[in-house]
């Protein structure tokens, strides 16, 4: 798992590479909350683009940072979702709770 | 002579017993498995020609059963996955992952969608919903202090 966190357009996006499941998200999370706590974005944005692989595991991290961005006065947006990762969201309402941007 | 009367036995499923091929594979309960699963499985299934979309629902769905192994099964303990991949009749995938962990006191409440014992290790509960979803049959066996087999079915397109 690789990740890059980049301050763009007025938005902290965090490109991630690679699988998600329950062994890669403790990793992921504590990589992600670091700079959330520290930077404190009034948007963070995940993006998906680079993501081969998630299952339920995926969906307890996004709602996670979601909650932590909310804490901290923030929004979280999910960008460019493959097919499937979206079939995974959606069975958690995803999609509708926090306003996906596709672009 | 005992004769089999035209067209089989009525009330045995010749079908159902045949399996084409299959693999078993034992691992630990190690969470860096989760990866390792996904892949073993896979490479069988591709064997069937399956399209992108069936391929990623069966990997998604083992990764939930071997996740639930490792963080419900064997909560505070480690122990064995053992996962039995075959291929039957009629284009179908049959998946069972077994633990000998702690087992489901309530199967109908833990799958129950959003439900988890889990929370504070930010499962979200949707695990068996994963795996119903996915797959097309889904049976879950337990008994308290023996473990569990999470046993799914696939039918692949024609």
């Amino acid at each position: 798992m690789k990740i890059d966190i980049k301050y763009e357009n007025d938005k902290a996006v965090a490109y991630l590479f690679g699988e998600i499941d329950h062994h890669s998200a403790k990793e992921i999370r504590s990589q992600l909350d670091s700079y959330i706590i520290t930077a404190q974005p009034e948007i963070f944005a995940i993006d998906m683009g680079g993501i081969s692989f998630m299952d339920s595991s995926g969906i307890g991290l996004i709602l996670g940072r979601s909650r932590l961005l909310q804490e901290c006065g923030g929004k979280l947006e999910i960008l460019n979702p493959q097919p499937y990762i979206k079939r995974v969201l959606r069975l958690a309402g995803i999609d509708v709770k926090l306003g996906m941007c596709n672009s | 002579m005992c004769q089999a009367p035209k067209g089989g036995f009525p009330h045995l499923d010749n079908n159902f017993m045949k399996i084409l091929n299959e693999i078993k594979v034992t691992m630990p309960s190690l969470s860096v498995n989760e990866s390792t699963a996904r892949a073993v499985v896979s490479s069988f299934v591709i064997q069937a020609d399956p399209t992108v979309e069936e391929l990623s629902d069966i990997r998604t769905a083992v990764s939930e059963a071997v996740t639930n192994a490792i963080v419900h099964g064997y909560r505070n303990k480690s122990g064995n996955i053992e996962i039995t991949a075959r291929l039957l009749p009629e284009r179908t995938i049959y998946i069972k992952i077994r633990d000998t962990g702690c087992g489901i006191e309530d199967i109908e409440k833990a799958m129950q969608p959003l439900f988890t014992t889990a929370p504070e290790e930010e499962r979200s509960g949707l695990g068996f919903s994963v795996m119903q979803s996915f797959m097309d049959r889904l049976d879950v066996k337990s008994t308290v202090g023996r473990g569990t087999s999470v046993i799914m079915r696939k039918k692949l397109h024609e």
